[in-house]
């Protein structure tokens, strides 16, 4: 793997080298500045085998640093079949073609120019990688004038270029917020990837999980006694902070509800916590609910490769709670998770009619805006518990965390879930810090590894696109000592922890739910001293005065802490 | 280099105007001031239904607003209706901000990393290009409905306010109408902008110089004409009602009305034709942008997709079980089937 340079040296090279960001023209127009590939500024394709599995095009080894991908003969002709096609189905690549004034407005908009200073990572020049091509081989103009009506073949060297930064765009839609036409790339970048996959171009941190996902059911590709064990033994840790012993229903048929969140939250750091605090809160409540190993992915990279697989993945949600009886479903913490559910949930596998409205079982809530869908957000869910008083919370337990509150990029603006998990959070903590109102809500910046660019090998180009994030979070923390950055993604949660190692050490990231287990008090639990990382509690909330020696050594991992 | 092709083909569309009309004598004012114009409002007309056809012919597969505030969701926490509209009076409100204030531009921003002893990014208000983008949209609308008194016999009745707010400061004479000023300065702006803003320089066409200049170079035959190089405005006025009542009718005596007048109207025509095949087509494509012009309701209000292919299954629970009967067995996993 290349070597990741240090934050020193990747901020020195946006300020102190030429480039875009800072205001040095390239010498070359961008069409004549070929992309080049090496180690490290690309993610691995595809393997062969999990390819063929799941029956997509040209499945082979291949690495794009070759000079040959192993392209079918007459790839040019599948790509522009391709490009056609889509134009004729989606309004939004149509119109966007069409439509733009290269007005520049989202230029410095996308965490990967303000990172990076590279020309191409400029939405309207992302665009633009497709658009010379829609101009230059479908439109009269740009057939006969060529590159002075800004049109371009679809030359092997374009290609190349596509996969590049179609694979540095995360689809978080801040440019769409700037646009004055609402161009969304993320519609550009999913169109950019399906056209790819045509070709068998693709990466395999998205096709192993979407494997994974479709035969496993989640996307490590645990199987389900091993996700139903993961899930125990951290059972066996809120018995041990907590006391309180719990039995989580899997596969349990005729619950009130289906519970349903990333994997991640099931075995990965820090979401693990965060499913500790789901668990908490239901067994708190009472609630009926049951979670599947079947339907035990809530995240979709289908909707990175095609609206086909992201169709085929998401189904199971429906098939599962049909199968199940259950009246409605409760989605768990996550970013792109709640894209789907929200804005293609319904339309690809409704209509849900074997289902009912969601009722919070707790309140009488009716949630009225997951009236056709049945899906309820755990933020939602949760801020309604809190509104009406059902929940017996201690927020002083999560006294030793200064939070700060990063809007994951789906939820902010592609769903608009902006107040609800603010308010659970400033009932369970007491320090919480905004970060400007430039780098949140629809503004929010974007880790900078969503649409599975979450994989090592481009270590340098996410702590780029994170950059833009990471430096909002320094703000707070070095304004207001913010020492923990709290998200409901897990991505971000996965993502996140990496980017603040590298920018701004010592802030820790949590999901919501983990907070809100820190607060809850259960019934019957013993006398807490630590939270669910097992770090000691404030002082203020452990149990008794204790002699002074176990208070200092308290201090002193608070200290650690911040 | 595109700056200078656009100005190229500017230069050539004005040489044609002024060479036609002194070569060409009358025919060449019919050709500059009757064919040309009625062919380019023709293709005009064809071209922009065509093209918003094709757009709406288009199906939206998914609802895919991109909401810029809070949802609609639990009763008491404040929705916000303009910039996460959940129905349809919110999003005509969100639209016509967007199209009547340029809602979204009004955002903009500029980032720069600065270091100040650490890596910092620092962002600020860049207002200009909402303000000049605006002042370009609205003069260019108060001039051509400022036209209109040329365009029929009778001065139609919304003109006259407009032409005495335009004009309120009555400087010179014929009196200075503030409109054409703002926009040549205002197009001015935008023009000068892609030339020394180096990420809208590295990014812009011969496309995105061309509409500009063409406008500027209108602007400016336009203000020549009103201030500078007169013409025998009687005449010239009822050879333009004439083309409009699709009766033309040029004046028996050929230096009844200036060149300046063709050329005018042949740089007009050719924005009027080119306007079709251009990106200034953006002013009907705006109206059809998913992200903007649909509600953030696709949970409450199922959308369709008339292509969506009932086909695509799960894998199914079934084939799931078949797979892992063992492994669920061997932790009291409920099984549908329980059998060797």
């Amino acid at each position: 793997m290349a070597k990741t340079p240090t934050a020193k040296e990747l901020f020195d090279s946006l300020t102190k080298k030429p480039n875009l960001m800072r205001g040095d023209i390239p010498e070359k127009p961008w069409m004549q500045t070929p992309v080049h590939f090496e180690k490290g500024n690309f993610a691995h394709p595809g393997k062969q085998k999990i390819i063929e599995e799941l029956k997509f095009p040209n499945p082979r080894e291949w690495n794009p640093v070759d000079d040959d991908w192993q392209l079918p003969d007459n790839w040019e002709e599948i790509i522009l079949k391709g490009f056609r096609e889509r134009l004729k189905k989606f309004r939004s690549f149509q119109v966007f073609m069409d439509i733009c004034v290269r007005c520049g407005a989202c230029a410095d908009k996308c965490h990967f120019f303000i990172g990076s200073g590279d020309p191409k990572n400029m939405p309207v020049l992302r665009a633009e990688l497709m658009r010379s091509v829609y101009r230059g081989e479908f439109k009269t103009a740009g057939k006969i004038l060529g590159s002075i009506a800004g049109g371009r073949k679809m030359t092997f060297g374009v290609l190349k270029e596509w996969f590049m930064y179609f694979y540095q765009c995360t689809e978080c839609r801040r440019c769409s917020v700037f646009c004055p036409y609402g161009i969304d790339t993320a519609e550009i970048t999913m169109m950019g990837r399906e056209l790819l996959q045509l070709l068998g171009i693709n990466i395999n941190w998205m096709m192993e999980p979407v494997r994974n996902c479709n035969r496993t059911g989640n996307h490590l590709g645990l199987q389900p006694h091993a996700f139903k064990g993961s899930i125990d033994s951290l059972c066996e840790d809120i018995e041990t902070i907590t006391g309180i012993k719990i039995e989580v229903p899997f596969n349990k048929k005729g619950a009130e509800i289906l519970f349903i969140t990333p994997s991640a939250d099931a075995f990965a750091m820090p979401g693990i916590y965060t499913m500790m605090g789901y668990l908490l809160l239901f067994e708190h409540i009472g609630l009926d609910y049951t979670m599947s190993t079947y339907a035990s992915e809530g995240g979709n990279f289908g909707l990175f490769t095609n609206n086909e697989m992201m169709k085929k993945l998401n189904a199971k949600m429906y098939a599962e709670a049909k199968r199940l009886g259950v009246k409605w479903i409760l989605g768990g913490e996550c970013g792109h998770m709640w894209r789907v559910v929200h804005q293609y949930m319904d339309t690809m596998n409704g209509p849900a009619d074997f289902l009912e409205v969601p009722k919070s079982p707790i309140t009488g809530t009716v949630f009225e805006n997951a009236r056709s869908t049945k899906m309820v957000h755990i933020a939602e869910f949760t801020a309604d518990l809190i509104k009406n008083k059902k929940l017996k919370l201690d927020p002083r337990r999560n006294n030793n965390f200064h939070v700060t509150w990063h809007d994951s990029c789906n939820t902010a603006r592609a769903m608009g879930l902006l107040e609800e998990p603010r308010y659970v959070l400033k009932n369970v903590v007491n320090n919480f810090h905004e970060m400007p109102e430039n780098a949140i809500k629809e503004q929010t910046f974007c880790c900078g590894s969503g649409t599975a660019l979450n994989t090592d090998e481009i270590m340098e180009i996410r702590m780029k696109g994170g950059m833009p994030r990471a430096n909002a979070v320094k703000y707070v923390a070095d304004k207001h000592g913010v020492n923990t950055l709290s998200c409901v993604c897990a991505i971000d949660r996965a993502t996140l922890s990496v980017l603040m190692n590298y920018w701004v050490p010592g802030v820790e990231v949590s999901g919501l739910h983990e907070l809100v287990g820190n607060a809850l008090i259960m019934d019957g639990e013993k006398e807490r001293d630590t939270d669910l990382r097992e770090e000691p509690l404030p002082d203020e909330v452990l149990p008794k005065k204790e002699e002074p020696a176990a208070a200092e050594s308290a201090e002193i991992a608070e200290g650690g802490e911040g | 280099m595109p700056m200078i092709v656009a100005l190229f083909a500017v230069g050539v569309l004005i040489l044609i105007a002024w060479g036609v009309e002194f070569i060409g004598g009358h025919s060449g004012q019919l050709l500059l001031g009757v064919v040309v114009p009625y062919a380019a409002f023709a293709f005009f007309i064809v071209g922009f239904v065509w093209k918003v056809l094709g757009w709406m012919k288009v199906p939206v597969p998914f609802r895919i607003p991109t909401t810029c505030g809070q949802q609609d969701s639990l009763p008491w926490i404040k929705q916000s209706k303009l910039e996460a509209p959940s129905g349809a009076p919110g999003v005509i409100a969100r639209m016509l901000l967007e199209v009547l204030f340029f809602r979204s531009l009004l955002r903009n921003t500029k980032s720069q990393a600065v270091d100040v002893g650490g890596p910092r990014l620092a962002y600020q208000t860049e207002i200009f290009l909402w303000l000049a983008g605006l002042a370009f949209h609205y003069t260019f609308l108060v001039v051509f409905i400022r036209h209109f008194r040329l365009f029929v016999g009778q001065v139609p009745f919304f003109v006259p306010p407009i032409e005495a707010l335009d004009g309120w400061m009555q400087i010179t004479l014929p009196t200075f109408y503030m409109s054409g000023g703002i926009l040549v300065l205002a197009a001015g702006y935008l023009f000068i902008r892609r030339l020394i803003n180096p990420q809208v320089k590295y990014i812009s066409l011969v496309a995105d110089y061309f509409p500009l200049l063409l406008i500027i170079s209108i602007a400016i035959t336009g203000i020549l004409l009103r201030y500078v190089i007169k013409t025998d405005i009687v005449a010239t006025k009822a050879f333009i009602a004439s083309l409009f009542s699709l009766s033309p009718k040029l004046p028996d005596d050929p230096d009844a009305i200036g060149y300046m007048v063709f050329m005018h109207i042949f740089l007009v025509s050719t924005l009027v034709a080119y306007l079709p095949v251009s990106k200034i087509m953006h002013m009907g494509g705006v109206f059809l942008s998913p992200t903007r012009n649909l509600a953030n309701n696709s949970r409450r209000v199922r959308h369709i997709n008339p292509w969506n292919d009932p086909n695509i299954k799960p894998h199914s629970y079934e084939d799931y079980e078949n797979d892992f009967r063992e492994a669920m067995k061997s932790v009291g996993l409920p099984l549908e089937k329980d059998e060797e």
